[in-house]
Protein backbone atom coordinates (compact mmCIF):
# COMPACT_ATOMS: atom_id res chain seq x y z
CA UNK A 1 0.00 0.00 0.00
CA UNK A 2 1.25 3.48 -0.82
CA UNK A 3 0.93 6.60 1.28
CA UNK A 4 -2.39 8.25 1.95
CA UNK A 5 -3.67 10.95 -0.36
CA UNK A 6 -6.65 13.26 0.13
CA UNK A 7 -8.89 13.15 -2.93
CA UNK A 8 -12.39 14.05 -4.07
CA UNK A 9 -14.74 11.11 -4.71
CA UNK A 10 -15.17 11.89 -8.40
CA UNK A 11 -11.41 12.00 -8.86
CA UNK A 12 -11.08 8.71 -7.01
CA UNK A 13 -13.38 7.08 -9.58
CA UNK A 14 -11.31 8.41 -12.48
CA UNK A 15 -7.98 7.46 -10.90
CA UNK A 16 -9.24 3.98 -9.98
CA UNK A 17 -10.52 3.43 -13.52
CA UNK A 18 -7.12 4.35 -14.97
CA UNK A 19 -5.43 2.02 -12.50
CA UNK A 20 -7.83 -0.72 -13.60
CA UNK A 21 -6.62 -0.29 -17.18
CA UNK A 22 -9.38 1.96 -18.51
CA UNK A 23 -7.89 4.05 -21.31
CA UNK A 24 -11.10 5.21 -22.97
CA UNK A 25 -13.64 7.57 -21.46
CA UNK A 26 -16.66 9.20 -23.08
CA UNK A 27 -18.79 11.71 -21.26
CA UNK A 28 -20.89 14.80 -21.32
CA UNK A 29 -20.66 17.23 -18.39
CA UNK A 30 -23.34 17.34 -15.71
CA UNK A 31 -23.18 18.32 -12.04
CA UNK A 32 -22.27 16.75 -9.62
CA UNK A 33 -19.86 14.45 -11.47
CA UNK A 34 -18.03 16.65 -13.97
CA UNK A 35 -14.75 16.27 -12.03
CA UNK A 36 -14.57 12.75 -13.49
CA UNK A 37 -14.39 14.23 -17.00
CA UNK A 38 -11.88 16.87 -15.90
CA UNK A 39 -9.58 14.24 -14.45
CA UNK A 40 -9.87 11.97 -17.47
CA UNK A 41 -9.31 14.86 -19.89
CA UNK A 42 -6.04 15.63 -18.12
CA UNK A 43 -4.78 12.11 -17.50
CA UNK A 44 -5.86 9.89 -20.42
CA UNK A 45 -3.81 11.67 -23.13
CA UNK A 46 -0.71 11.16 -20.95
CA UNK A 47 -1.08 7.38 -21.11
CA UNK A 48 -2.03 7.10 -24.76
CA UNK A 49 -5.75 6.84 -24.04
CA UNK A 50 -8.76 8.57 -25.52
CA UNK A 51 -10.87 11.17 -23.75
CA UNK A 52 -13.90 12.29 -25.71
CA UNK A 53 -16.33 14.94 -24.60
CA UNK A 54 -19.23 13.73 -26.68
CA UNK A 55 -21.95 15.92 -28.17
CA UNK A 56 -24.52 14.31 -25.88
CA UNK A 57 -25.01 11.53 -23.34
CA UNK A 58 -26.52 9.36 -26.07
CA UNK A 59 -23.41 9.74 -28.21
CA UNK A 60 -21.22 8.93 -25.21
CA UNK A 61 -22.95 5.63 -24.42
CA UNK A 62 -22.74 4.59 -28.08
CA UNK A 63 -19.03 5.44 -28.15
CA UNK A 64 -18.76 3.17 -25.12
CA UNK A 65 -20.50 0.44 -27.15
CA UNK A 66 -17.83 0.83 -29.81
CA UNK A 67 -14.85 0.82 -27.45
CA UNK A 68 -16.16 -2.15 -25.46
CA UNK A 69 -16.95 -3.96 -28.72
CA UNK A 70 -13.30 -3.59 -29.68
CA UNK A 71 -12.38 -5.22 -26.36
CA UNK A 72 -11.07 -2.13 -24.57
CA UNK A 73 -11.65 -1.30 -20.92
CA UNK A 74 -13.85 1.78 -21.17
CA UNK A 75 -16.15 3.92 -19.06
CA UNK A 76 -18.80 6.61 -19.20
CA UNK A 77 -20.19 8.66 -16.34
CA UNK A 78 -23.11 10.98 -15.81
CA UNK A 79 -25.76 12.00 -13.32
CA UNK A 80 -29.44 11.09 -13.22
CA UNK A 81 -30.96 12.99 -16.20
CA UNK A 82 -27.93 12.03 -18.28
CA UNK A 83 -28.22 8.38 -17.24
CA UNK A 84 -31.86 8.43 -18.38
CA UNK A 85 -30.63 9.43 -21.84
CA UNK A 86 -28.21 6.50 -21.86
CA UNK A 87 -30.87 3.84 -21.23
CA UNK A 88 -31.24 2.77 -24.86
CA UNK A 89 -27.49 2.22 -25.13
CA UNK A 90 -27.46 0.35 -21.83
CA UNK A 91 -30.12 -2.06 -23.08
CA UNK A 92 -28.26 -2.57 -26.40
CA UNK A 93 -24.93 -3.17 -24.66
CA UNK A 94 -26.57 -5.62 -22.28
CA UNK A 95 -27.98 -7.61 -25.18
CA UNK A 96 -24.65 -7.49 -27.02
CA UNK A 97 -22.93 -8.60 -23.79
CA UNK A 98 -20.44 -5.77 -23.84
CA UNK A 99 -18.38 -5.30 -20.70
CA UNK A 100 -18.03 -1.69 -19.55
CA UNK A 101 -18.52 0.56 -16.56
CA UNK A 102 -21.22 3.21 -16.23
CA UNK A 103 -21.02 5.67 -13.31
CA UNK A 104 -24.14 7.40 -11.98
CA UNK A 105 -23.52 10.12 -9.38
CA UNK A 106 -27.18 10.48 -8.58
CA UNK A 107 -28.87 13.85 -8.15
CA UNK A 108 -32.41 14.64 -7.09
CA UNK A 109 -35.27 14.22 -9.53
CA UNK A 110 -37.56 13.56 -11.18
CA UNK A 111 -37.03 15.63 -14.31
CA UNK A 112 -34.12 18.01 -14.44
CA UNK A 113 -34.69 18.14 -10.69
CA UNK A 114 -31.81 19.63 -8.72
CA UNK A 115 -28.13 18.91 -8.19
CA UNK A 116 -28.19 17.78 -4.56
CA UNK A 117 -27.68 14.18 -3.36
CA UNK A 118 -30.44 11.61 -3.89
CA UNK A 119 -31.09 7.89 -4.34
CA UNK A 120 -34.12 8.11 -6.60
CA UNK A 121 -32.49 6.11 -9.42
CA UNK A 122 -32.54 2.76 -7.59
CA UNK A 123 -35.42 1.35 -9.62
CA UNK A 124 -33.84 2.51 -12.88
CA UNK A 125 -30.53 0.88 -12.00
CA UNK A 126 -31.67 -2.48 -10.61
CA UNK A 127 -35.02 -3.11 -12.28
CA UNK A 128 -33.98 -2.05 -15.77
CA UNK A 129 -34.31 1.56 -16.93
CA UNK A 130 -34.01 0.41 -20.51
CA UNK A 131 -36.20 -2.10 -22.30
CA UNK A 132 -36.05 -5.87 -22.22
CA UNK A 133 -34.90 -8.50 -19.74
CA UNK A 134 -31.42 -7.39 -18.76
CA UNK A 135 -29.47 -6.77 -15.59
CA UNK A 136 -26.47 -4.67 -14.66
CA UNK A 137 -24.31 -5.36 -11.63
CA UNK A 138 -24.86 -2.26 -9.47
CA UNK A 139 -22.24 -1.33 -6.87
CA UNK A 140 -22.96 1.21 -4.12
CA UNK A 141 -19.85 2.33 -2.20
CA UNK A 142 -20.13 4.24 1.09
CA UNK A 143 -16.60 5.54 1.54
CA UNK A 144 -13.93 6.77 -0.83
CA UNK A 145 -11.60 3.85 -0.05
CA UNK A 146 -14.45 1.51 -0.97
CA UNK A 147 -15.25 3.64 -4.02
CA UNK A 148 -11.68 3.10 -5.22
CA UNK A 149 -11.71 -0.64 -4.63
CA UNK A 150 -15.15 -1.17 -6.15
CA UNK A 151 -14.33 0.87 -9.25
CA UNK A 152 -11.44 -1.49 -9.97
CA UNK A 153 -13.70 -4.42 -9.17
CA UNK A 154 -16.40 -3.04 -11.50
CA UNK A 155 -14.05 -3.48 -14.47
CA UNK A 156 -13.12 -6.99 -13.37
CA UNK A 157 -16.75 -8.07 -12.95
CA UNK A 158 -17.65 -6.52 -16.31
CA UNK A 159 -14.90 -8.44 -18.11
CA UNK A 160 -15.46 -11.68 -16.24
CA UNK A 161 -19.15 -11.93 -17.13
CA UNK A 162 -19.36 -9.68 -20.22
CA UNK A 163 -21.84 -7.41 -18.43
CA UNK A 164 -22.31 -3.73 -17.68
CA UNK A 165 -21.49 -2.71 -14.14
CA UNK A 166 -22.77 0.50 -12.66
CA UNK A 167 -21.13 2.47 -9.85
CA UNK A 168 -23.95 4.25 -8.07
CA UNK A 169 -23.05 7.11 -5.75
CA UNK A 170 -24.63 10.38 -4.74
CA UNK A 171 -23.41 13.96 -4.90
CA UNK A 172 -21.93 13.76 -1.40
CA UNK A 173 -19.80 10.76 -2.33
CA UNK A 174 -18.64 12.47 -5.52
CA UNK A 175 -17.85 15.81 -3.91
CA UNK A 176 -16.39 14.83 -0.54
CA UNK A 177 -12.72 14.23 0.22
CA UNK A 178 -11.31 11.43 2.32
CA UNK A 179 -7.85 9.87 2.58
CA UNK A 180 -7.24 7.05 0.10
CA UNK A 181 -4.53 4.44 0.14
CA UNK A 182 -3.87 3.19 -3.37
CA UNK A 183 -2.29 -0.22 -3.90
CA UNK A 184 1.02 -0.46 -5.70
CA UNK A 185 -0.57 -2.78 -8.22
CA UNK A 186 -4.20 -3.66 -8.93
CA UNK A 187 -5.58 -7.17 -9.31
CA UNK A 188 -6.73 -7.16 -12.90
CA UNK A 189 -8.92 -9.96 -14.28
CA UNK A 190 -7.42 -10.89 -17.64
CA UNK A 191 -10.38 -11.82 -19.82
CA UNK A 192 -10.20 -13.73 -23.07
CA UNK A 193 -11.72 -11.26 -25.52
CA UNK A 194 -11.49 -13.39 -28.64
CA UNK A 195 -15.07 -12.23 -29.40
CA UNK A 196 -13.99 -8.59 -29.82
CA UNK A 197 -14.23 -6.89 -33.21
CA UNK A 198 -10.58 -6.00 -33.60
CA UNK A 199 -10.08 -6.75 -37.30
CA UNK A 200 -9.49 -10.23 -38.73
CA UNK A 201 -6.20 -9.43 -40.49
CA UNK A 202 -7.58 -12.01 -42.99
CA UNK A 203 -6.58 -14.74 -40.52
CA UNK A 204 -9.93 -15.66 -38.98
CA UNK A 205 -13.68 -15.49 -39.49
CA UNK A 206 -15.08 -12.08 -38.62
CA UNK A 207 -16.61 -11.50 -35.18
CA UNK A 208 -20.06 -9.98 -34.76
CA UNK A 209 -21.22 -7.84 -31.87
CA UNK A 210 -24.94 -7.28 -32.16
CA UNK A 211 -28.16 -6.77 -30.27
CA UNK A 212 -30.50 -7.76 -33.06
CA UNK A 213 -31.88 -11.31 -33.24
CA UNK A 214 -34.84 -11.40 -35.61
CA UNK A 215 -35.78 -15.07 -35.23
CA UNK A 216 -37.83 -15.92 -32.16
CA UNK A 217 -36.05 -19.20 -31.39
CA UNK A 218 -32.66 -17.56 -31.63
CA UNK A 219 -33.61 -14.58 -29.48
CA UNK A 220 -35.19 -16.79 -26.83
CA UNK A 221 -32.03 -18.90 -26.71
CA UNK A 222 -30.00 -15.71 -26.34
CA UNK A 223 -32.30 -14.54 -23.53
CA UNK A 224 -31.90 -17.89 -21.79
CA UNK A 225 -28.14 -17.51 -22.01
CA UNK A 226 -28.35 -14.02 -20.48
CA UNK A 227 -30.61 -15.28 -17.70
CA UNK A 228 -28.30 -18.14 -16.77
CA UNK A 229 -25.44 -15.64 -16.62
CA UNK A 230 -27.50 -13.45 -14.27
CA UNK A 231 -28.29 -16.49 -12.11
CA UNK A 232 -24.59 -17.28 -11.84
CA UNK A 233 -23.77 -13.67 -10.90
CA UNK A 234 -26.55 -13.65 -8.29
CA UNK A 235 -24.99 -16.71 -6.65
CA UNK A 236 -21.39 -15.45 -6.74
CA UNK A 237 -21.23 -11.68 -6.61
CA UNK A 238 -23.43 -10.56 -3.71
CA UNK A 239 -21.65 -8.10 -1.45
CA UNK A 240 -23.08 -6.86 1.84
CA UNK A 241 -21.93 -5.39 5.14
CA UNK A 242 -23.66 -6.57 8.30
CA UNK A 243 -22.96 -4.47 11.37
CA UNK A 244 -24.20 -5.08 14.90
CA UNK A 245 -27.04 -7.31 13.63
CA UNK A 246 -26.72 -10.00 16.31
CA UNK A 247 -29.26 -9.38 19.09
CA UNK A 248 -30.46 -6.21 17.36
CA UNK A 249 -34.00 -5.14 18.31
CA UNK A 250 -34.36 -3.48 14.95
CA UNK A 251 -32.26 -3.62 11.81
CA UNK A 252 -31.87 -0.50 9.73
CA UNK A 253 -30.74 -0.62 6.13
CA UNK A 254 -29.37 1.88 3.66
CA UNK A 255 -26.80 1.97 0.92
CA UNK A 256 -24.06 4.47 0.09
CA UNK A 257 -23.50 7.56 2.20
CA UNK A 258 -26.86 7.16 4.00
CA UNK A 259 -25.49 4.02 5.67
CA UNK A 260 -22.82 6.21 7.27
CA UNK A 261 -25.51 8.37 8.88
CA UNK A 262 -27.05 5.15 10.19
CA UNK A 263 -23.76 4.12 11.81
CA UNK A 264 -23.84 7.36 13.79
CA UNK A 265 -27.48 6.65 14.69
CA UNK A 266 -26.51 3.17 15.92
CA UNK A 267 -23.86 4.69 18.20
CA UNK A 268 -26.33 7.26 19.58
CA UNK A 269 -29.03 4.61 20.06
CA UNK A 270 -26.61 2.36 21.99
CA UNK A 271 -26.10 5.21 24.49
CA UNK A 272 -29.84 5.02 25.20
CA UNK A 273 -29.77 1.24 25.46
CA UNK A 274 -31.44 0.60 22.07
CA UNK A 275 -29.83 -2.18 20.05
CA UNK A 276 -29.84 -1.27 16.38
CA UNK A 277 -28.17 -3.31 13.64
CA UNK A 278 -27.32 -2.40 10.06
CA UNK A 279 -27.46 -4.29 6.79
CA UNK A 280 -25.71 -2.29 4.09
CA UNK A 281 -26.17 -3.68 0.57
CA UNK A 282 -22.93 -3.08 -1.36
CA UNK A 283 -24.32 -4.74 -4.48
CA UNK A 284 -27.80 -3.37 -5.16
CA UNK A 285 -28.06 -6.00 -7.87
CA UNK A 286 -27.56 -8.77 -7.04
CA UNK A 287 -29.48 -7.78 -3.89
CA UNK A 288 -28.30 -9.38 -0.61
CA UNK A 289 -31.69 -10.96 0.11
CA UNK A 290 -30.21 -13.79 2.17
CA UNK A 291 -28.85 -11.38 4.81
CA UNK A 292 -32.35 -9.96 5.31
CA UNK A 293 -34.07 -13.35 5.37
CA UNK A 294 -31.60 -14.73 7.92
CA UNK A 295 -31.85 -11.71 10.24
CA UNK A 296 -35.66 -11.72 9.98
CA UNK A 297 -35.56 -14.81 12.22
CA UNK A 298 -34.43 -12.88 15.29
CA UNK A 299 -34.95 -9.12 14.92
CA UNK A 300 -38.27 -7.37 15.59
CA UNK A 301 -38.49 -5.08 12.57
CA UNK A 302 -36.63 -3.53 9.66
CA UNK A 303 -36.33 0.11 8.64
CA UNK A 304 -35.12 1.18 5.21
CA UNK A 305 -33.74 4.73 5.09
CA UNK A 306 -33.35 6.25 1.65
CA UNK A 307 -32.96 9.54 -0.19
CA UNK A 308 -36.04 8.56 -2.17
CA UNK A 309 -39.78 8.12 -1.74
CA UNK A 310 -39.25 4.39 -1.10
CA UNK A 311 -37.50 2.21 -3.67
CA UNK A 312 -35.01 -0.24 -2.11
CA UNK A 313 -37.62 -0.89 0.60
CA UNK A 314 -39.50 -3.01 -1.98
CA UNK A 315 -36.56 -5.40 -2.29
CA UNK A 316 -36.24 -5.48 1.49
CA UNK A 317 -39.92 -6.47 1.76
CA UNK A 318 -39.44 -9.23 -0.85
CA UNK A 319 -36.42 -10.55 1.05
CA UNK A 320 -38.11 -10.41 4.47
CA UNK A 321 -41.17 -12.03 2.89
CA UNK A 322 -43.66 -10.99 5.53
CA UNK A 323 -41.77 -12.51 8.46
CA UNK A 324 -41.32 -9.13 10.16
CA UNK A 325 -42.67 -5.64 9.55
CA UNK A 326 -40.62 -3.48 7.18
CA UNK A 327 -40.80 0.30 7.68
CA UNK A 328 -39.57 3.14 5.54
CA UNK A 329 -38.14 6.59 6.15
CA UNK A 330 -37.06 8.78 3.26
CA UNK A 331 -36.29 12.34 2.27
CA UNK A 332 -36.30 13.70 -1.27
CA UNK A 333 -35.37 16.82 -3.19
CA UNK A 334 -31.80 16.84 -1.88
CA UNK A 335 -32.87 16.89 1.78
CA UNK A 336 -30.83 14.54 3.98
CA UNK A 337 -32.27 12.99 7.14
CA UNK A 338 -30.52 13.93 10.37
CA UNK A 339 -29.41 11.38 12.94
CA UNK A 340 -32.07 12.64 15.38
CA UNK A 341 -34.86 12.27 12.83
CA UNK A 342 -33.92 8.65 12.19
CA UNK A 343 -33.51 7.81 15.88
CA UNK A 344 -36.98 9.20 16.55
CA UNK A 345 -38.41 7.00 13.80
CA UNK A 346 -36.65 3.96 15.32
CA UNK A 347 -38.14 4.74 18.75
CA UNK A 348 -41.62 5.13 17.26
CA UNK A 349 -41.33 1.74 15.54
CA UNK A 350 -40.07 -0.05 18.64
CA UNK A 351 -42.91 1.43 20.67
CA UNK A 352 -45.36 0.05 18.11
CA UNK A 353 -43.63 -3.34 18.24
CA UNK A 354 -43.98 -3.43 22.03
CA UNK A 355 -40.49 -2.32 23.11
CA UNK B 1 -11.06 13.26 20.23
CA UNK B 2 -13.60 14.10 17.59
CA UNK B 3 -14.18 17.52 16.05
CA UNK B 4 -16.97 18.36 13.63
CA UNK B 5 -16.33 21.69 12.03
CA UNK B 6 -18.39 24.03 9.86
CA UNK B 7 -16.53 26.79 8.01
CA UNK B 8 -18.85 29.24 6.27
CA UNK B 9 -18.71 32.59 4.52
CA UNK B 10 -18.63 34.18 1.07
CA UNK B 11 -17.17 32.48 -1.98
CA UNK B 12 -13.62 33.80 -2.41
CA UNK B 13 -12.74 33.98 1.29
CA UNK B 14 -10.90 30.69 1.13
CA UNK B 15 -13.64 28.77 2.93
CA UNK B 16 -13.24 25.51 1.02
CA UNK B 17 -9.45 25.68 0.93
CA UNK B 18 -9.26 26.40 4.67
CA UNK B 19 -11.23 23.21 5.27
CA UNK B 20 -9.05 21.25 2.87
CA UNK B 21 -5.81 22.38 4.53
CA UNK B 22 -7.22 21.47 7.94
CA UNK B 23 -8.34 18.01 6.78
CA UNK B 24 -5.01 17.43 5.08
CA UNK B 25 -3.11 18.33 8.25
CA UNK B 26 -5.33 15.91 10.21
CA UNK B 27 -4.53 13.17 7.71
CA UNK B 28 -0.79 13.85 8.14
CA UNK B 29 -1.28 13.12 11.85
CA UNK B 30 -2.89 9.80 10.89
CA UNK B 31 -6.32 10.89 12.07
CA UNK B 32 -9.47 9.88 10.28
CA UNK B 33 -10.73 12.90 8.32
CA UNK B 34 -13.42 13.97 5.86
CA UNK B 35 -14.13 17.17 3.93
CA UNK B 36 -17.51 17.87 2.38
CA UNK B 37 -18.15 21.08 0.44
CA UNK B 38 -21.46 22.75 -0.22
CA UNK B 39 -21.92 22.31 -3.93
CA UNK B 40 -25.53 23.40 -4.13
CA UNK B 41 -26.90 26.34 -6.06
CA UNK B 42 -26.26 28.60 -3.06
CA UNK B 43 -22.60 28.80 -4.12
CA UNK B 44 -23.50 30.93 -7.10
CA UNK B 45 -25.46 33.24 -4.82
CA UNK B 46 -22.24 33.98 -3.02
CA UNK B 47 -22.07 31.82 0.09
CA UNK B 48 -19.82 28.82 0.55
CA UNK B 49 -19.38 26.35 3.35
CA UNK B 50 -17.69 23.10 4.12
CA UNK B 51 -17.89 20.38 6.76
CA UNK B 52 -14.67 18.95 8.15
CA UNK B 53 -14.46 16.02 10.56
CA UNK B 54 -11.23 15.09 12.30
CA UNK B 55 -11.36 12.16 14.69
CA UNK B 56 -9.25 9.45 16.32
CA UNK B 57 -11.96 6.92 15.42
CA UNK B 58 -13.55 6.23 12.02
CA UNK B 59 -15.48 9.11 10.44
CA UNK B 60 -19.15 8.16 10.31
CA UNK B 61 -21.27 10.46 8.20
CA UNK B 62 -19.29 13.33 6.65
CA UNK B 63 -22.30 15.60 7.15
CA UNK B 64 -22.10 17.97 10.13
CA UNK B 65 -25.30 19.22 11.71
CA UNK B 66 -24.04 19.25 15.31
CA UNK B 67 -20.75 21.12 15.06
CA UNK B 68 -18.14 21.32 17.80
CA UNK B 69 -16.71 24.45 16.14
CA UNK B 70 -18.20 26.96 13.71
CA UNK B 71 -16.08 29.51 11.86
CA UNK B 72 -18.40 32.21 10.48
CA UNK B 73 -16.91 34.69 8.03
CA UNK B 74 -20.07 36.64 7.30
CA UNK B 75 -23.41 37.46 8.94
CA UNK B 76 -25.63 35.19 6.78
CA UNK B 77 -23.41 32.22 7.73
CA UNK B 78 -23.68 33.04 11.42
CA UNK B 79 -27.47 33.42 11.06
CA UNK B 80 -27.72 30.02 9.39
CA UNK B 81 -25.33 27.97 11.50
CA UNK B 82 -25.37 29.53 14.99
CA UNK B 83 -27.96 26.99 16.12
CA UNK B 84 -26.04 24.07 14.56
CA UNK B 85 -23.28 24.20 17.21
CA UNK B 86 -23.38 21.69 20.07
CA UNK B 87 -23.80 23.10 23.58
CA UNK B 88 -20.27 23.55 24.91
CA UNK B 89 -18.92 24.05 21.39
CA UNK B 90 -17.20 27.13 20.03
CA UNK B 91 -18.07 29.84 17.52
CA UNK B 92 -15.27 31.85 15.93
CA UNK B 93 -16.42 34.90 13.98
CA UNK B 94 -14.64 37.33 11.73
CA UNK B 95 -15.84 40.46 13.51
CA UNK B 96 -14.52 42.62 10.65
CA UNK B 97 -17.43 41.30 8.60
CA UNK B 98 -20.00 40.04 11.08
CA UNK B 99 -22.00 42.90 12.48
CA UNK B 100 -23.74 41.28 15.44
CA UNK B 101 -23.13 39.43 18.70
CA UNK B 102 -23.84 35.72 19.30
CA UNK B 103 -27.23 35.14 20.91
CA UNK B 104 -26.33 31.86 22.62
CA UNK B 105 -24.76 31.60 26.05
CA UNK B 106 -23.89 27.88 26.04
CA UNK B 107 -20.93 28.15 23.64
CA UNK B 108 -17.45 29.70 23.75
CA UNK B 109 -17.27 32.70 21.43
CA UNK B 110 -14.27 34.39 19.85
CA UNK B 111 -14.72 37.70 18.03
CA UNK B 112 -11.64 38.25 15.89
CA UNK B 113 -11.34 41.11 13.38
CA UNK B 114 -9.50 38.66 11.14
CA UNK B 115 -9.87 40.50 7.84
CA UNK B 116 -8.49 43.72 9.36
CA UNK B 117 -5.67 41.89 11.17
CA UNK B 118 -4.72 40.01 8.01
CA UNK B 119 -4.77 43.27 6.04
CA UNK B 120 -2.45 44.87 8.60
CA UNK B 121 -0.16 41.86 8.23
CA UNK B 122 -0.07 42.50 4.51
CA UNK B 123 -2.61 40.13 2.95
CA UNK B 124 -6.36 40.25 3.62
CA UNK B 125 -6.85 36.84 1.95
CA UNK B 126 -5.17 35.25 5.00
CA UNK B 127 -8.16 36.06 7.23
CA UNK B 128 -9.20 32.41 6.97
CA UNK B 129 -5.78 31.35 8.32
CA UNK B 130 -6.15 33.73 11.27
CA UNK B 131 -9.46 32.09 12.21
CA UNK B 132 -8.08 28.58 11.66
CA UNK B 133 -5.31 29.58 14.07
CA UNK B 134 -7.91 30.30 16.74
CA UNK B 135 -9.63 26.99 15.98
CA UNK B 136 -6.35 25.11 16.44
CA UNK B 137 -5.50 27.15 19.55
CA UNK B 138 -8.92 26.46 21.09
CA UNK B 139 -9.15 22.75 20.25
CA UNK B 140 -5.53 21.52 20.04
CA UNK B 141 -6.97 19.52 17.17
CA UNK B 142 -3.72 19.37 15.21
CA UNK B 143 -0.17 20.65 15.67
CA UNK B 144 0.73 23.86 13.80
CA UNK B 145 3.68 21.95 12.32
CA UNK B 146 1.24 19.58 10.60
CA UNK B 147 -0.59 22.58 9.16
CA UNK B 148 2.70 23.90 7.83
CA UNK B 149 3.48 20.53 6.26
CA UNK B 150 0.02 20.47 4.67
CA UNK B 151 0.68 23.90 3.12
CA UNK B 152 3.96 22.72 1.62
CA UNK B 153 2.32 19.57 0.26
CA UNK B 154 -0.88 21.09 -1.14
CA UNK B 155 0.19 24.53 -2.43
CA UNK B 156 1.94 24.85 -5.75
CA UNK B 157 5.64 25.65 -5.44
CA UNK B 158 5.25 29.19 -6.72
CA UNK B 159 3.24 29.98 -3.56
CA UNK B 160 5.69 28.40 -1.12
CA UNK B 161 7.38 31.71 -0.41
CA UNK B 162 4.14 32.87 1.24
CA UNK B 163 4.03 30.02 3.75
CA UNK B 164 6.20 31.65 6.47
CA UNK B 165 3.82 34.65 6.47
CA UNK B 166 0.80 32.33 6.65
CA UNK B 167 2.32 30.44 9.55
CA UNK B 168 2.96 33.69 11.43
CA UNK B 169 -0.71 34.60 10.99
CA UNK B 170 -1.77 31.11 12.10
CA UNK B 171 0.30 31.44 15.28
CA UNK B 172 -1.03 34.97 15.92
CA UNK B 173 -4.53 33.54 15.53
CA UNK B 174 -3.79 30.73 17.99
CA UNK B 175 -2.73 33.26 20.62
CA UNK B 176 -5.41 35.88 19.95
CA UNK B 177 -7.25 36.76 23.17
Amino acid sequence: MGKKVLMKGNEVIAEAAIRAGCKHYFGYPITPQSDISHYMAKQLPLIGGAFVQAESEIAAINMLYGAAGAGARAMTSSSSPGISLKQEGISYMSCAELPAVVVNIVRCGPGLGGILPAQGDYFQAVKGGGHGDYKMVVLAPASLQELYELTVEAFNIADKYRILTMIMGDGNLGQMMEPIEFKDKEDIYEANKSWATTGTQMKREHNTVTSIYIEAEVLEAHNNKLQSKYTEIASKEVRVEEYNTENADIIVTAYGTVARILKNVIKNAAKEGIKVGLIRPITLWPFPSEAFARNAEHTKAFLSVELSAGQMVEDVRLAVNGKKPVYFYGRTGGMIPTENEILKKIKDILEKQGG
Amino acid sequence: MEHKIIIAGFGGQGILSAGKMLAYAGMLENKSVSWLPSYGPEMRGGTANCNVIITDEQVGSPIVNDATVLIAMNTPSLDKYESWVQPGGAIIVDSSLVNRQIKREDVTVYYIPATELAEQAGNSTFANIYLLGKLIGHTNLIKPESFEASLYQTLREKYHHMIPAEMKILRDGMEYK
